[in-house]
């Protein structure tokens, strides 16, 4: 069996985030990235496929600049046999239709019987692209798995609102998305990340993929205008004194607005 | 709070991906499995042993020796990261890590035979085996030279006899790394630690390093076969580049310990309200928290520069010791600054600063205590000896 696994790079939770000059993104120097941490629990419901099949091939694709090497290369240390990193500057500023584009064409050449991708990326938090991927390729889709077996058809449970769960079986060739905390993410092993020195990462552009023009920012749909931190302290009051004296203050606002 | 790693200079850019991840691996392991045990385990004095299969899992083990030993091959930059990142814990966990990967297994692969290579680094590397090294004795420690241990041949083998004191590991060991005198010279030779007339004492009431086993050797007639003896030796210089190796870490781990003060202390300070302001505001609090970033940046800088050095094969056991020296009397230091900082928050183990800070003054005492490694680098740079007689 071949699985595919998409892995996008988000800053690190841990980083500090500043809007860039131009106000429409992050200032991205001097800050940490890491695996979107959905993603993370893609590759470890792919990893441990491959743990319990022989012969399972796990390919991990990613798009985006050179620093996105390192994540790949995490990837291969925790276990994925190989990797395909979309390293164009022309594939910049795609929205999710761009990126599940992109991912398509990846995953006609691979033909991969099953493909895992994050539910949603931590900094674009749009949770499309894996529906749209899966919508191009033509096969079937569930999202925000939090349990996945395989016994032929593949069964996934997936959570809905209010803390229900959802069983649903699809066959392959399909596309999941996952929840976080769907599994217990591995560490890459010393051993691990010296072998990853020695699994192939295929390169590709746009042009390669036989999508030149028709993804990037001036094929976007969406464009992000403006982002920016909401001026503090609107609509917010901060109530100081004794805890007595905070207390009647906050029963006294309750009241007030009519709130019980 | 999660930890935040000071990094003032960019050195992240200076690693390589494969550094980092080592790095990134220990950190997390450090993160989510042992730092919800230490404080625990500090209070008990004991080492979290249960802990030790997964350290092997990791391959946190002899990390810089050769795969056909089923270590991982990676580099002594690499190799500092995880002391670095393992001392953010706890001085104890590094040094039971050191112990076993500078002292134990790479005696074995510098001057061991073939046959001690196979038959102890893998089952080493796993954990299956734990190893501890005997070379400090009760009244020998700045001068190991002139140790009273001996070694006789007889019956085929060997007969050692003596004491051996502060010995990391030394009742977890299957095997110590014994350093005697025969005929006049030091050599190496591995004792199993069932073998008769071999005993090991822990020692207690330790004030510092208390998530660390450390013990007492008694070795009295105990016969060992010729092939224990580590081909490799028979001269000082072998303990001493085994010690080297375990400096060069130490020098890495106690920028941990460092990073995890700097780190509390900021936050604490940001957060901690005093006269209508957090104290981070005030310029006396600001002093310290600076000198304190730039000293765990210094230090970084002379540890990279040592381990690519190290890694190219040029270091010199001199240069070792300046950052050994520098890097643990720099870090107690911001330790006990740290403390200041947090007030008598300081003194709580809710906090790691007062483990860290006492576990520091051994750091700044084994391996050479500061004063020997000033003198080391004093004799280097002028010619002279200012050692004893």
């Amino acid at each position: 069996m071949k699985i595919m696994v998409c892995i996008k790079q988000v800053p690190h939770q841990d980083a500090r985030l500043d809007v860039n000059g131009a106000g429409t993104w992050i200032q991205e120097e001097n800050i940490k990235f890491e695996i979107n941490p959905y993603d993370q629990n893609a590759l470890e419901a792919a990893l441990q496929l491959k743990d319990k099949e022989a012969g399972t091939e796990v390919v991990v694709v990613s798009i985006g600049p050179e620093r996105v090497t390192q994540s790949l290369r995490t990837a291969l240390g925790m276990g994925a046999d190989r990797a395909v990193h979309v390293k164009d500057g022309a594939a910049d500023g795609s929205d999710s239709l761009g990126t599940a584009k992109i991912l398509a064409a990846v995953a006609k050449a691979e033909s991969p019987d099953l493909i895992f991708a994050g539910f949603m990326s931590d900094d674009g938090n749009l949770a499309a692209t894996g529906p749209m991927l899966a919508t191009l390729l033509g096969i079937p889709h569930t999202t925000t798995a939090v349990s996945f077996q395989k016994n032929g058809a593949i069964q996934v449970e997936r959570e809905l609102e209010g803390g229900a769960l959802e069983v649903v079986e699809l066959n392959t060739p399909c596309l999941v998305t996952t929840q976080t905390g769907m599994n217990q993410v591995r560490y890459a092993s010393l051993k691990g990340i010296m072998a990853a020195k020695k699994k192939p990462i295929d390169v590709k552009t746009v042009a390669d993929l036989g999508l030149a023009g028709q993804v990037g920012a001036d094929a976007a749909k969406i464009k992000i205008e403006k982002l920016y931190t909401p001026p503090k302290g609107q609509g917010a009051e901060i109530l100081s004194g004794s805890v007595d004296e905070v207390v009647g203050k906050l029963v006294g606002k309750i009241k007030e607005l009519g709130l019980l | 709070m999660p930890f935040r790693a000071p990094d003032y200079y960019a050195i992240e850019e200076l690693l390589t991906d494969e550094e980092r991840q080592v790095r990134d691996t220990t950190r997390r392991f450090v993160d989510e499995e042992f730092m919800p045990r230490i404080v625990e385990s500090y209070r008990a004095g004991t080492f979290p042993n249960e802990l030790i299969p997964r350290i092997a899992e990791l391959g946190l083990f002899g990390p810089t020796l050769p795969e056909e030993y089923g270590c991982a091959g990676v580099s002594s930059v690499a190799y500092g990261l995880i002391c670095q990142e393992l001392e953010r814990g706890d001085s104890g966990l590094r040094s039971f890590a050191s112990v076993q990967s500078s002292l134990v297994m790479y005696p074995i692969w510098a001057f061991g035979s073939d046959e001690h290579k196979k038959s102890w680094l893998p089952r080493l590397a796993k954990g299956e085996a734990i190893g501890c090294f005997g070379l400090t004795e009760p009244d020998f420690g700045s001068n190991p030279s002139g140790m009273r241990t001996t070694a006789r041949r007889a019956d085929g083998g060997f007969v050692l006899d003596g004491v051996k004191r502060w010995i990391t590991n030394g009742n977890l060991a299957d095997v110590a790394v014994v350093w005697a005198r025969l005929e006049d010279q030091i050599h190496g030779f591995l004792v199993e630690t069932d073998r008769p007339g071999f005993t090991a004492e822990e020692m207690h009431g330790k004030l510092s390093l208390r998530a660390s086993v450390t013990s007492e050797l008694f070795l009295e007639n105990v016969w060992i076969p010729a092939e224990n003896h580590l081909p490799g030796s028979g001269r000082m210089k072998a303990p001493l580049s085994c010690l080297s190796n375990a400096r060069y870490g130490i020098s890495w781990g106690a920028l941990g310990a460092a990073m995890s003060c700097y780190d509390t202390a900021l936050e604490y300070a940001k957060g901690r309200v005093m006269f209508s302001r957090p104290i981070a505001g005030y310029q006396l609090v600001q002093r310290k928290l600076v000198e304190m970033i730039t000293e765990i940046t210094k230090g970084q800088l002379l540890a990279l520069r040592l381990g690519r050095l190290k890694d190219a094969g040029k270091v010199r056991p001199e240069q070792i010791s300046m950052a050994k020296m520098n890097n643990v009397s720099k870090a107690l230091a911001i330790a006990r600054e740290a403390r200041d900082i947090l007030g008598g928050n300081g003194i709580m183990d809710e906090y790691p600063i007062m483990r860290h800070m006492v576990n520091l003054e051994t750091v700044n005492t084994y391996e050479g205590t500061e004063d020997v490694h000033r003198l080391i680098i004093g004799k280097d740079i002028t010619g002279f000896d200012a050692f004893g007689a």
